[in-house]
């Protein structure tokens, strides 16, 4: 029996300002208020809230036989409680009806998996803490930004007791296999893996309203009857895209959601159910290691790394990101620490691409690869500058720790004191009374 | 094919661009084999690159029948045309010139360059052209910039073969909008009377379309290129000062260059850090305005006239240089940021400058945001990353600018105006 696996990826960067070199020590605050309320209303209003009221509307006609993967990255949940709310209650009553499950990821949807195994340790616990929070729910799978894996990735993954991890079908890494089985982590044989069809999930998310396209107009029932016709042993179907697929990069005037809705009830007809990524995981075997040495992702005709860390603008930015992030972590600054999640979020590196494969790259308020960069190191050189004078250089990070350790410790050692005066006090005191009613 | 070109400067005596785009693309297009060209400048020096084209001086030209022996002629200007030549041209005087002042050769003298008296050397200039298109054989006449366009147009008319003029700028680029009223009726004549108009940019090209109410089908564009270095340019060692970054302006220090913007630039960047030094070579009517505004913001002990420089200093000064900048308002093209990167050196351009067209690989700014340009020159001494990238990929895309593309263009050009 073929099962359809839904996942839609819900992540809204904090857009940085324009921000000058000479604002460098005088200006700590580095966004577009404005662009992002606009960015954000906007997002929520054209695709969020129509295509999250459709998932409820489908879960609650399926009668638990539709089901859905959603992931929210945590800076996207802190612009949505900031601007759009709403959103954030939909989300809720999703949950509400047990078919949807939220997957981890790292918080700050940053590529601290590609620099630092403590930073995206303490970014997917962060996250799993806000998922438990907003929704109760422990992830059991982790999808990681842009679908970044790697035999490394995994391993990591599974040490913090992920049963599963998403991401792409890339055919330079199957080849010949198919991405409609599950497979497992090379190196950690407990962590398995759900590929994602790219050509199914583009087929809505990039082609659905073009009337280029030889398919178009696409209807349901054909979707449907090309999942019912692949061979019988290719059983999972995984449909991951971004949300923003309906309303943003395809029109909701192309009747995308009317596409959406229809899919359950054709899926029924022919026999096709639909599972959350852990269910699959439970439920299936795997049907063999996958290896992956190198970094695989979801982006460009590369499905690699290269859109965030391909030039050598955007990995001297992402180099000097990091050399801070053992700082970062010792600090307990709540304003440095929210800059850092925000300064990670991978979309920044993206604006510094300099592919040229045909597509314009989106670049938000940038004109140029060289913009991006130059803004982008201009209000790191303000963050690290801010990290530094907390932190002086000369101190290796090691020493750092050692000394933080002291401090702690003595901390620690002063309440215990302080309770010990308390006490001692207090008997005295009491001695005093007592020696004082004897005298009476 | 045999092409007729004017031109008013040729390599090695240039004071611009236009000399150095006349010598590449004819140099480019001989390179496709069936081509001749004769090229006419008012005053050549003896030494220009005659290898791949026959330089004309008009200034050797007889518009006066002159009794003259060959020995007499060998000895007077040998050197710019050979005695059979100066023959050959004589036997075509059409008119009485005698009112004029010619020499004893029958010739008129040019001063050379651009001298006080340049509307009369133009005309000049087109007399001669009479006596060129009758005695030459061509398919087709080419005149580069306004300056030539008289004598295009009177070639065209002698000999009744096409027209094609070439421009390299207009007068609202040199002016910022207040233009010379004569220059302005010579070069729309020279564009009414053109069969095509080719564009050194789409810039331009917009320009000649709506100042100059051009019909858009004659117009099109062409963008220059550049001439690969020599070896011994690139075997130049650069000069550099230990910690210290140069920012260099290279140009004519006029209104159309935008200087003022670069010095302000400069300030700002000069308010946060200490160790870059700027650079504004070159001269021009604005020079000392530039210098008391330097004065005034404070910054001279970091801020450099080295003035006007030429061949060899000028890659010298490229080399030593790690930001290029050219903050023009208004350029038609500008070869000299594609120099700029030939060397190795990062570049800023502004987004009113034609190469911005064709480059990508290079920092683009407004003339008039230097908050942008100040950031970008930062950003340039600041980050090595983003340096070493231009560098190498600034000279990967320029090396692929080359003129033989250019020339294959105008080939294809020239066959369809004279079809």
């Amino acid at each position: 029996m073929k099962t359809i696996c839904f996942y839609f990826e819900i992540h809204q960067l904090r857009q940085l300002k324009r921000y000058r070199f000479f604002d460098i020590g005088s200006d700590h605050y580095y966004y577009d208020d404005y662009a992002n309320e606009s960015a954000v209303t906007e997002v929520a209003e054209k695709s969020y809230v129509p295509a999250l009221t459709a998932l409820l509307e489908m879960i609650k006609e399926g009668e638990g036989a539709f089901k859905v993967a959603l992931s929210v990255s945590g800076v996207g949940l802190e612009m949505l409680e900031l601007y759009a709310p709403q959103v954030i209650e939909l989300l809720k009553e999703i949950n509400k009806t047990g078919c949807c499950e939220f997957l981890s990821e790292p918080y700050s949807h940053g590529l601290s998996s590609l620099a630092s195994p403590a930073v995206f340790a303490e970014e997917v616990k962060r996250m799993n803490r806000k998922i438990k929070e907003l929704f109760g729910q422990k992830p059991k799978v982790l999808r990681n930004s842009g679908l970044i894996y790697s035999d490394e990735i995994g391993e990591m993954a599974a040490s913090m007791g992920f049963k599963g991890m998403l991401s792409e079908g890339a055919k330079h890494i199957l080849a010949w296999k198919s991405p409609h089985f599950l497979y497992n982590c090379s190196t950690a044989p407990g962590l398995k893996l759900l590929l994602r069809d790219y050509k199914l999930s583009d087929d809505i998310s990039l082609r659905f309203s073009n009337p280029d396209w030889d398919e178009y107009p696409l209807f349901a029932e054909t979707y449907v009857d090309w999942i019912a016709t692949l061979p019988k042993d290719e059983q999972i179907v995984n449909i991951f895209m971004n949300l923003t697929a309906f309303g943003i990069a395809q029109p909701l005037s192309s009747n995308i959601l009317e596409f959406l809705k229809a899919i359950p009830v054709l899926a029924k007809e022919r026999g096709i159910t639909f599972s959350t990524p852990s269910e699959i995981v439970e439920k299936h075997k795997s049907v063999g290691p996958l290896e992956v040495p190198y970094p695989l992702s979801w982006m460009d005709e590369e499905r690699d790394a290269s859109s965030w860390l391909g030039n050598t603008l955007q990995r001297e930015a992402f180099d000097k990101l990091y050399s801070v992030a053992e700082r970062v972590s010792l600090s307990d600054d709540k304003k440095l620490k929210q800059d850092w999640d925000y300064l990670q979020a991978a979309d920044n590196f993206r604006f510094m691409t300099t592919k040229q494969n045909g597509i314009i790259p989106e670049r938000c308020i940038y004109e140029s690869p060289y913009d991006a960069f130059t803004n982008y190191m201009n209000i790191l050189g303000d963050f690290m500058a801010r990290v530094r004078a907390q932190y002086p250089e000369d101190i290796d990070n090691e020493e750092l720790g050692a000394l933080k350790q002291v401090i702690e410790n003595q901390e620690v050692e002063i309440v215990q004191l302080e309770a010990e005066i308390e006490s001692l006090k207090a008997k005295a005191a009491t001695k005093a009374k007592r020696s004082a009613k004897k005298e009476e | 094919m045999k092409v007729l070109m004017f031109g008013w400067e040729f390599p090695p005596h240039i004071s611009g661009g236009l000399g150095t785009a006349s010598y590449g693309l004819t140099k480019g297009f001989v390179e496709q084999g069936d081509v001749e060209i004769k090229f006419c400048i008012p005053k050549p020096y003896g030494d220009e690159d005659n290898s791949f084209l026959r330089i004309v001086g008009m200034n050797s030209v007889p518009i006066v029948w002159k009794d003259v022996d060959s020995s007499y002629v060998e000895s007077r200007v040998g050197k710019i045309i050979r005695p059979d030549e100066y023959y050959h041209y004589r036997n075509h005087v059409y008119g009485d010139f005698s009112y004029m002042n010619t020499n004893d050769l029958g010739c008129m003298e040019f001063a050379g360059g651009y001298p006080q008296n340049l509307h009369e050397e133009i005309n000049n200039y087109s007399i001669i052209a009479g006596v060129v298109a009758r005695a030459e054989e061509f398919d087709i006449i080419h005149s580069h910039d306004w300056l030539t366009y008289p004598a295009g147009i009177h070639a065209k008319q002698v000999s009744g073969k096409k027209l094609v003029v070439h421009v390299h700028a207009t007068d609202f680029d040199r002016s910022r909008g207040n233009v010379n009223p004569t220059v302005y009726a010579i070069e729309k004549n020279g564009m009414d009377h053109a069969d095509h108009i080719v564009c050194v940019s789409e810039l331009t090209r917009r320009t000649v379309i709506e100042k100059y109410h051009q019909h858009p089908d004659k117009v099109s564009t062409l963008h220059n290129a550049v001439t690969p270095l020599s070896q011994d340019i690139l075997d130049i060692e650069p000069k550099k000062i230990p910690n210290e970054k140069l920012v260099t302006f290279l140009g004519r220090i006029t209104m159309q260059k935008g200087p003022e913007y670069f010095v302000e630039a400069a300030a700002m960047v000069l308010r946060k850090t200490r160790n870059i030094r700027f650079c504004m070579a070159g001269s021009g009517d604005m020079m000392n305005d530039m210098i008391k505004l330097v004065a005034q913001r404070g910054i001279a002990d970091r801020f450099h006239f080295p003035g006007f420089m030429r061949g060899r200093q000028v890659y010298e000064c490229l080399k030593a240089s790690d930001v290029y900048i050219m903050p023009s308002v208004s350029e038609p093209f500008g070869i000299s940021p594609l120099e700029a990167m030939q060397c190795d050196v990062p570049t800023i351009i502004s987004k009113q400058s034609g190469c911005a067209e064709i480059l990508d690989k290079c920092i683009k700014t407004d003339y008039w945001d230097i908050n942008a340009m100040a950031d970008a020159i930062y950003s340039i001494c600041n980050n090595e990353s983003l340096y070493e990238y231009l560098k190498v990929e600034g000279r990967r895309e320029v090396d692929n600018i080359t003129w033989e593309k250019v020339a294959l263009k105008l080939r294809n050009l020239y066959e369809k105006v004279m079809a």
